[in-house]
């Protein structure tokens, strides 16, 4: 299974079940629970662990129900430093 | 490691993209699952917060669907009569002409009962945000017919469609504002897809900081928006609705853009 770089946290309570977010959501995740929340909706539910954390359904939610993370990528690390080069010189950087 | 901790690792204060705008208040939409007023509430509020604005901003709200707008965003907001949120606007900006003021109407509202207010509000050039949603309908009575309601359209008023040479033409007065030299910036957008939601919040920014940074007049957003209780559909088959039959006639875009601005 590819490794999640985002997830999401659906307020059951608030969604009212439009499915939106269900058509937004490009790896198709997100899908309506069997159960209603106390309001009587049939709320919605990710079901897999494959989000990018693109933020499509939060952004089509009517009700703000959706939070978003997405991994934030790190910074490459410095490898060494070179100081006092006096003519041109040819680096490569890799592992 | 397991499956959980990685999940977990992610859900970190760092990694949030995306959460509920602090200038949205916790009390729930009233609306109908899937309308449009809910996604244009959270943009105004995503659009404060980002701005640093919340104590600046007033908001009018209108009658209509959205007549608990003030319930919503956490701004100073006023109620105004039927299709009169444009007037009360300019009397506040007037009165207080260093805070951002908007109205925010619905097509009943704003292009039935409240033309005058809007042609006048726009050719007086006042330097309010008048954000205007446009279903094609009354939401709130009950889906009759408004002046936006599409050609054939159906509406408790027009069982049979809406027929011009009876009922008129649907207006398209987006277009109308536009030709009106007060107006500084005039654009029509739509919320039923990620890329144009994100467009949307660009125009209400624009907009108000247009209205910080100038006196130059009137900017007007119109959403094109959806209303699946009236139009008797799902949401999701009222947002392929909106964009097989409202768009092709209220096409998305700026009308009017000020001078030397993208
Ligand atoms: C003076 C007056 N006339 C009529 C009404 C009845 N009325 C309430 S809401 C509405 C239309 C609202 O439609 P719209 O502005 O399109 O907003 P939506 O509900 O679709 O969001 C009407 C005619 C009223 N409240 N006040
Ligand atoms: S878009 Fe929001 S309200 Fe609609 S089903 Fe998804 S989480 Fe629920
Ligand atoms: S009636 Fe229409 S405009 Fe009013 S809340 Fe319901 S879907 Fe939205």
């Amino acid at each position: 299974m590819a490794k999640a770089k985002g997830d999401i946290i659906i307020d059951v309570e608030i969604c009212k079940g439009c499915e939106l977010c269900v058509e937004a959501c490009p790896e198709n995740i997100i899908e309506t629970a069997k159960q209603v929340n106390n309001k009587g909706y049939l709320y919605v539910v990710k079901v897999e662990d494959s989000c990018t954390g693109c933020t499509n359904c939060a952004l089509v939610c009517p009700e703000a129900a959706i939070t978003v993370y997405r991994k934030v990528k790190k910074k490459k690390e410095l490898v060494t430093k070179i100081s006092n080069v006096t003519s041109d010189i040819t680096l490569k950087v890799g592992k | 490691m397991s499956e959980q901790t990685i999940i977990d690792e992610i859900k970190t204060e760092e990694n949030l993209v995306y959460k509920k705008p602090e200038a949205l208040k916790d009390t729930p939409f009233h609306y109908c699952p899937g309308c449009a007023h809910g996604v244009v509430h959270r943009l105004i509020a995503e659009v404060i917060d980002e701005m640093g604005i919340q104590s600046e901003t007033i908001g009018v709200a209108p009658v209509g669907c959205s007549v608990f707008a003030y319930n919503y965003i956490d701004v100073d907001m006023t109620e105004a009569a039927h299709g009169r949120a444009s007037a009360v606007a300019t009397g506040i900006k007037r009165v207080l002409p260093d805070r951002l003021v908007f109205s925010y109407q619905g097509d009943g509202d704003l292009a039935a009962i409240g033309t005058g207010e809007t042609i006048h509000t726009c050719n007086r050039g006042e330097n309010v945000l008048i954000i205007f949603i446009n279903n094609g309908i009354y939401g709130m009575t009950g889906g009759q017919m408004a002046p936006t309601t599409l050609e054939n359209m159906k509406s408790t008023t027009t069982p049979f469609g809406r027929d011009v040479s009876v009922m008129g033409y649907p207006l398209k007065i987006t277009e109308l504002v536009a030709a009106l030299p007060g107006t500084q910036y005039v654009t029509r957008q739509a919320v039923y897809k990620p890329g144009l939601v994100r467009k949307t919040k660009k125009a209400i920014r624009k907009s108000f900081e247009l209205q910080k940074e100038n006196k130059n007049g009137t900017c007007f957003i119109e959403v094109v928006a959806n209303c699946p209780s009236n139009w008797k559909m799902t949401p999701v088959e009222s947002n392929k609705w909106l964009e097989e039959n409202m768009l092709p006639f209220y096409q998305l875009g700026d009308i009017k853009t000020p001078n030397g601005r993208k």
